[in-house]
């Protein structure tokens, strides 16, 4: 009785310290991304399982370099999660719940979602963070104080995908391009074509097959691109598509006829690893996944990722991992500048024009008037070494050479040769 | 000339796809009088039944001959157990309810069985491409296509025979033909309907599952590819009438090859190649190509 008596006080007395170990009160972060459907396997759990990972490791002091300092500046950080799923009208209903249920969110892959959410955001007047959709039309076609992006735009990746195939085939003479008809497949396949006739008019488009969302079955389209004799092949599938495509095409020789580009493809590495034919040129949107650069803090972040969830981090976790550090840095900023516990107008104040270092390397929030991250790009050809897919010829290119200047929207600048100003 | 053959052939393997779903969802329509919106989930279901047990049986080292085989077991499977449970457990309670109802029915169904389909197999895609890759390829043209497509368009014909068979050569088939001609007539002359309703949901749910299991080794199974379908289906159904077989065998290859035809030469309209189809049809034949006449009741 003594003894279980004495457990109690020690078990109390532990539970007290716990509770004032921390000088703050919680920063509460929801956190809205897919946990069901079509995207949750490739993007949306990943990111929730770096999400996760970042919020403890960051709460126990354990995340390296710059950003030892136990959670954001002191303040614990505690998770809200929100399902993504169910399309632009119910995100913003769950947006306008949210919001009054923490301090900020960090969210949304869907670029429907974004162009949907980041309005109401700005009249809830509660700060908000995209992390993963690509549409460059967030800040090109309006302003926000309260939205952000951590996340550079898809312009980048297309732009970058076109100058890698110029470089590595400067005489390709023709090209197809095979994408999910919906605004990110129809924008990235618009942006890469402007890009390649940009960089070279000559070059002539065979055929854009644009199949439906989630088709699952491309065996016609697959006959007519085997058909066109195109040289190369544009592709921004994922998920379940992007693996139907490698599946049905590569028995049939698609992979070994055309110089295949699958510009999203890095998270498919790790469910199709060899199955993906070696030439195929891929990419991960940015500096992400086995295009990191290898500091301490990537190094660190990979490590923890592997050890927890058995898979290294693909792009998604990557990006929600900067997101997070990017608010962090923005955070502990305001601090600096005086504000012990900083309310959200001094975390967007030092948020604008930040430049932080993530796992992916350094971001700056350099477009949009400092509301939008720029950063470099990446691709490699896949290899298969010893039974594992590897990415070699990789190549980095800045965001000078990929990025319109603030204030350019991304067609005019490729439309005009990359000259606009 | 190769490159007609080549849409062709396309278009035949888009429709055996359609139609193992179509075939399923016009059989317990035609008899039942219930837009089956679960049917989708069954096709998920077999598809993810069949590619487990394909994946379990390749990762024990076991020869992928009979990769096959589990397809089936794996489709039979889930019809035997998922048709009279859903029949027996919940349908029965609702038949006689208006048709709007039993939709509403069914599409919880699906919510419900989308939901625990992830509980079971998680958000990650399943994979075993095993049995597509195993019987090679061969040439149209100069165009490679996988044998497997031939199993499939092989497997199509004969479930739609065997079904047409069983419907208007058998006993039960003529019993069942009496129970979708008029319900209460049969009843009165000693058809157990009840049991009828059982059979026929079972088979329906068995074509669905037989559809997904056929599929799996083409796709990545992930969650969501009941959803897609359900609704291609559906229009294939309403093309061919709703109720009829040779409907909607003829909606599938209609669809099937017109939609080849878009991919290769007007790919931008590809999207609305089966609206454009069902419209047009409609127009001529409000009710589909084979609806059976209808009596005016006063």
């Amino acid at each position: 009785m003594r003894r279980s008596f004495v457990h109690l006080l020690a078990a109390a007395a532990a539970a007290f310290a716990a509770t004032n170990a921390w000088a703050q009160a919680p920063v509460k972060i929801g956190i809205v991304t897919f946990l069901s459907g079509p995207a949750a396997g490739p993007f949306g759990v990943p990111a929730r399982n770096a999400a996760e990972v970042m919020a403890e490791s960051l709460n126990a002091g354990r995340v390296p370099g710059a950003h030892s300092a136990k959670g954001f500046g002191g303040a614990p950080v505690e998770l809200v999660l929100i399902d993504e799923a169910g399309g632009p009208q119910k995100q913003v209903q769950e947006l306008r719940n949210l919001a009054q249920r923490v301090d900020l969110v960090i969210g949304y892959i869907s670029s429907g979602d974004c162009l949907a959410v980041a309005p109401v955001a700005e009249e809830l007047k509660r700060l908000t963070v995209l992390f993963d959709c690509g549409t460059p039309r967030i800040f090109e076609d309006a302003s926000y104080r309260y939205v952000f992006r951590t996340g550079a735009t898809a312009t980048g990746d297309a732009v970058a995908l076109a100058r890698y195939v110029l470089d590595r085939r400067p005489g390709v003479k023709s090209f197809a391009g095979i994408n999910q008809n919906y605004a990110w497949g129809q924008d990235s396949w618009n942006d890469f074509e402007a890009a390649m006739k940009a960089l070279k008019p000559d070059v002539e488009v065979k055929t854009s097959q644009m199949p439906k969302l989630f088709a699952g079955q491309f065996g016609a389209e697959i006959s007519t691109l085997l058909s066109s004799n195109a040289e190369v092949i544009h592709s921004s599938f994922w998920g379940g598509d992007l693996e139907g495509l490698v599946l049905q095409g590569a028995p049939r020789g698609l992979f070994q006829k055309h110089l295949v580009l699958l510009a999203a493809g890095e998270p498919a590495i790790n469910r199709l690893g060899t199955k993906i034919p070696d030439g195929t040129i891929i990419g991960a949107r940015g500096p992400f996944g086995p295009f990191s650069p290898g500091t301490e803090l990537d190094k660190w972040f990979r490590a923890t990722f592997q050890e927890r969830y058995g898979v290294p981090p693909n792009y998604a976790a990557y990006k929600m991992a900067q997101a997070i550090l990017g608010v962090k840095t923005a955070y502990e900023k305001a601090q600096k500048a005086g504000a012990a516990t900083p309310n959200q107008e001094q975390i967007i104040g030092a948020l604008e024009n930040l430049t932080f270092e993530a796992p992916g390397g350094t971001v700056r929030m350099a477009l949009g008037k400092g509301h939008q991250a720029v950063q470099g790009v990446a691709y490699g050809v896949a290899k298969s070494v010893g039974g594992e897919l590897t990415l070699v010829d990789v190549k980095q290119y800045p965001p000078e050479q990929t990025t319109p200047p603030d204030g350019v929207k991304s067609e005019a600048w490729i439309k005009s040769g990359f000259k606009a100003k | 000339m190769t490159d007609l053959a080549a849409v062709l052939f396309d278009g035949v393997v888009y429709s055996s796809w359609l139609f193992l779903m179509a075939a399923g969802l016009t059989l317990i329509y035609g008899v039942m009088k219930i837009l089956n919106i679960a049917h989708g989930s069954l096709y998920a279901l077999g598809a993810y039944a069949g590619a487990s047990m394909v994946g379990a049986w390749l990762a024990g080292g076991h020869p992928a001959v009979a990769s096959y085989a589990l397809l089936a077991v794996a489709a039979l499977a889930v019809g035997l157990v998922m048709g009279p449970l859903l029949e027996r457990g919940l349908l029965r309670l609702v038949y006689g309810k208006d048709e709007v109802v039993l939709l509403l029915v069914t599409y919880a169904v699906f919510l419900i069985l989308e939901d625990a389909i992830k509980l079971v197999w998680g958000v990650e895609s399943l994979m075993v491409s095993e049995p597509y890759a195993l019987p090679g390829n061969f040439l149209i043209g100069e165009l490679a296509y996988p044998v497997y497509n031939l199993i499939l368009i092989g497997a199509a014909v004969a479930l739609g025979l065997a079904v047409a068979w069983g419907l208007y050569r058998t006993r039960s088939g003529k019993l069942l033909l009496a129970v979708i001609h008029d319900r209460e007539v049969s009843a009165a002359m000693g058809i157990n309907v009840d049991r009828t309703y059982l059979y026929t949901f079972t088979i329906g749910a068995t074509l669905a599952a037989a559809g997904g299991a056929l599929t799996a080794p083409t796709i990545a199974v992930s969650p969501g590819i009941g959803v897609e379908v359900i609704v291609l289906s559906f229009a294939v159904v309403v093309i061919g009438g709703l109720g009829s077989l040779g409907g909607a065998a003829l909606g599938a290859l209609m669809v099937g090859i017109v939609r080849s035809i878009m991919v290769r030469y007007w790919p931008e309209a590809e999207l609305f190649t089966i609206y454009l189809v069902m419209a047009l049809v409609l127009i001529a034949r409000p009710k589909g190509l084979f609806a059976a006449p209808e009596a005016r009741k006063i």
